[in-house]
């Protein structure tokens, strides 16, 4: 789960990280004030959870109350990245003498946490792990004793900082690796981390995504995920959060279900193989019950996009018949407006099949097959 | 004999009072698995499926011999069940067990290497040694012993591929899944190493997945080392967008890393053939298997 640039500052400031001065605002008026109360020139930044958020437009800078103020009228309300603005954090933009990058994700190659820090800061990591990868600083953190300040001086001492500089910029970084730990982050990330003109530290942008399987030890977190946090999913993934459905809207016109999260994407790979373009992925998981077939085809045909549905399931812990029941009870309740290609083997299949066989659905045997039907319906219809 | 279990596979069943902990075990049983004991706090001196039951590990391992363990119990407590198994010095331990936090799977996964227990999971099917040892929720009809070391970051996409290889006769030494996660106790690369000293292994098939770069390692090893059987790859998400968690914790390309074709190349510039649609996985083993018998047996008629 992403949290928004605010909730991630309110953070860093709990743990005494320096961050710029600044207030959350939702109107143009509010915006003005803040910055009057600031009493020095302002970045305007809106709260959206989308990346790429500075080069879309969604940072403006204002050196008054009333150049403020215009610019969030630009902001407020506007469509970033097909995401409405909603909120602007106002802050006092700090003039940079350097820009640095301090983060921490996990490795899993060496199942371990990392922590990466680059000289090379505000712009993408990984771009500069590309471009400049000498400039990118690795430290892996032993999980039995974890970050220690030595790792820090290390890390500090090759950014090039000595005596004082030294001890502040270690401070920032063993206190967010406290952050990570503490808030199950599976990625912390300050850039840029600004070296001052007068040579402090500061957090100028940070970004927090916390590990969605700990999110029951942050229930303050749980509540607004599904309430209103994830602005960027569409209808059916908002439904599908709700149902316990992992579902993943994509852009073509063939809608899938299947069992099973490997399953499902060899599905739309075969799909895609034989020349047509999957609508979403849909993984109703292991054991689905007649209900939560159900649910799976009322959000897939939800999709207007969606000409037709193929139905995978490979039937293990999954029985055959529960699916085929699932399938006939989404019939009932809201018809099937589209054609539907069903794969239907494993356990209980014979069961399974009957019932559909009953209520004249059809079935096939082979996932290649069924995609290569699924594929030429698609064509037909579109 | 499978690797990691086998005919002296003896288990305990960690959750098994858990609907689905007792579901399996049933299963388990049926299969042939020998389980000596289960272990649920509280539920001590109960009996389940014949199975009896202990509140703790300690006690379970005083009254029955065993050397594996396989957890069933729910996320919030699943890294104390897999500590209180390490600690008892069970060296196999399959973890069932799905949405484990990151940060509780690296510790996990950390002191197991140092107690030198194998970690299968989290988030895993678990492992089959078709007809000596089923360690796990994979339902058996579709697994038949055979010449194939099967090693997976999926469940039914196992199954589709074993399935595959069932029928075409090849059949499976044993089938490990490796978990769904992101941090897993095993890698493609431990695995490949078990399947190479194995003498029942004639080949490999590799099911990976996007997210993280195992299938890479994998590549690379195979490559340096000259892996002296062949390895047939298979892996899904080609379609799959960036940023997006499909299914699994762990199906997910971030930034740069973990795409499909980064994958796909890897193998392929080790000389590691990818299969286009999983049933291919069987058919182009089999060609490679047939291949290479042949110019064996032409070398040792020379």
């Amino acid at each position: 789960m992403k949290l928004y640039e605010h909730e991630a500052k309110a953070i860093a400031q709990k743990y005494e990280i320096p961050i710029p001065r600044g207030e959350l605002a939702n109107s143009s008026i509010l915006v003005k004030e803040v910055t009057a109360k600031l009493g020095v020139s302002v970045a305007i930044k809106a709260q959206i959870l989308v990346s790429g958020r500075g080069k879309a437009g969604g940072i403006l800078f204002a050196n008054s109350p009333r150049e403020a103020e215009t610019a969030a009228k630009k902001l407020l309300g506007a469509e970033i990245k097909g995401v409405k603005v909603k909120e602007v954090l106002v802050e006092e933009k700090i003039v940079a003498k350097k820009d640095l990058y301090f983060g921490i994700t996990t490795d899993r190659a060496k199942c371990s946490y990392v922590a990466i820090a680059s000289s090379e800061g505000g712009i993408d990591i990984e771009e500069v792990a590309v471009t400049m990868p000498e400039r990118v600083i690795k430290v892996f953190i032993e999980p039995t004793y974890g970050f220690r300040s030595y790792h820090a001086y290390q890390i500090t001492r090759k950014l090039g900082y000595a005596g004082s500089q030294l001890r502040d910029l270690a401070t920032i970084f063993l206190k967010l690796y406290k952050v990570a730990m503490d808030y199950d982050a599976e990625l912390i990330e300050i850039n840029p981390l600004i070296e001052t003109v007068e040579g402090k530290f500061v957090a100028a942008d940070s970004r927090i995504l916390i590990d969605d399987n700990a999110l029951y030890r942050h229930p303050e977190y749980k509540e607004r995920l599904i309430l209103e946090g994830e602005t960027e999913l569409s209808a059916q993934e908002i439904e599908a959060k709700k149902t316990g459905l992992a579902y993943v809207k994509l852009d073509g016109n063939i809608g899938i279900i299947g069992n099973g999260a490997g399953l499902v994407m060899a599905t739309l790979d075969a799909v895609q193989l034989y020349g047509g373009k999957p609508a979403n992925f849909l993984d109703v998981g292991g054991g689905a019950s007649a209900d939560m077939t159900s649910s799976a085809l009322n959000i897939v045909l939800s999709d207007p996009k969606v000409e037709v549905v193929f139905i995978n399931i490979l039937g293990g812990i999954t029985r055959c018949d529960d699916v085929a029941k699932g399938i006939l009870e989404a019939k009932k309740r809201v018809g099937f407006t589209k054609p539907i290609v069903i794969r239907l083997v494993g356990t209980n299949e014979e069961e399974g099949r009957r019932i559909l066989t009953e209520a004249g659905v059809h079935f096939l045997d082979s996932m290649e097959e069924a995609a290569m039907k699924a594929v030429e319906i698609a064509k037909t219809e579109g | 004999m499978g690797v990691f279990v086998g005919k002296h596979t003896r288990a305990i069943i960690q959750g098994i009072t858990g609907g689905q902990g007792s579901f399996h075990t049933r299963l388990m049983l049926d299969y042939g698995t020998r389980i000596v004991a289960g272990v649920t706090p509280t539920k001590g001196g109960t009996q389940v499926h014949g199975v009896p039951v202990y509140d703790t590990v300690e006690e379970s391992l005083k009254k029955h011999e065993a050397n594996a363990s396989i957890i069933f119990v729910p996320a919030p407590f699943a890294a104390d069940a897999a500590f209180e198994a390490i600690e008892a010095e069970l060296k196999t331990i399959v973890i069932i067990t799905e949405h484990i936090p990151v940060k509780d799977a690296i510790q996990v996964v950390a002191r197991a290497k140092q107690a030198k227990a194998t970690i299968i999971g989290p988030n895993t099917p678990g492992i089959i040694a078709p007809n000596e040892c089923k360690l796990g929720i994979m339902p058996a009809h579709v697994f038949r012993r055979g010449v194939v070391g099967v090693a997976s970051r999926s469940g039914t996409l196992t199954y589709e591929i074993a399935t595959g290889l069932s029928v075409s006769g090849l059949g499976q030494s044993t089938c490990i899944g490796l978990g769904g996660d992101p941090i897993v106790g095993l890698s493609f690369v431990d695995v490949l190493k078990e399947f190479e000293r194995d003498s029942q292994t004639k080949a490999v098939a590799l099911i990976g997945e996007i997210g993280g770069n195992l299938e890479e390692l994998a590549a690379e090893y195979i490559a340096k080392e000259g892996y002296s059987k062949p390895v047939e790859a298979f892996i899904a998400g080609r379609t799959a967008p960036p940023g997006k968690r499909m299914g699994h914790a762990g199906a997910i390309i971030m930034g740069r890393t973990g795409t499909a074709a980064s994958k796909i190349e890897a193998f392929k510039r080790s000389g590691v053939d990818v299969a286009e649609k999983p049933r291919d996985v069987a058919k182009l083993l089999a060609e490679r298997l047939k291949k290479k018998s042949i110019s064996t047996r032409g070398k040792s008629e020379k």
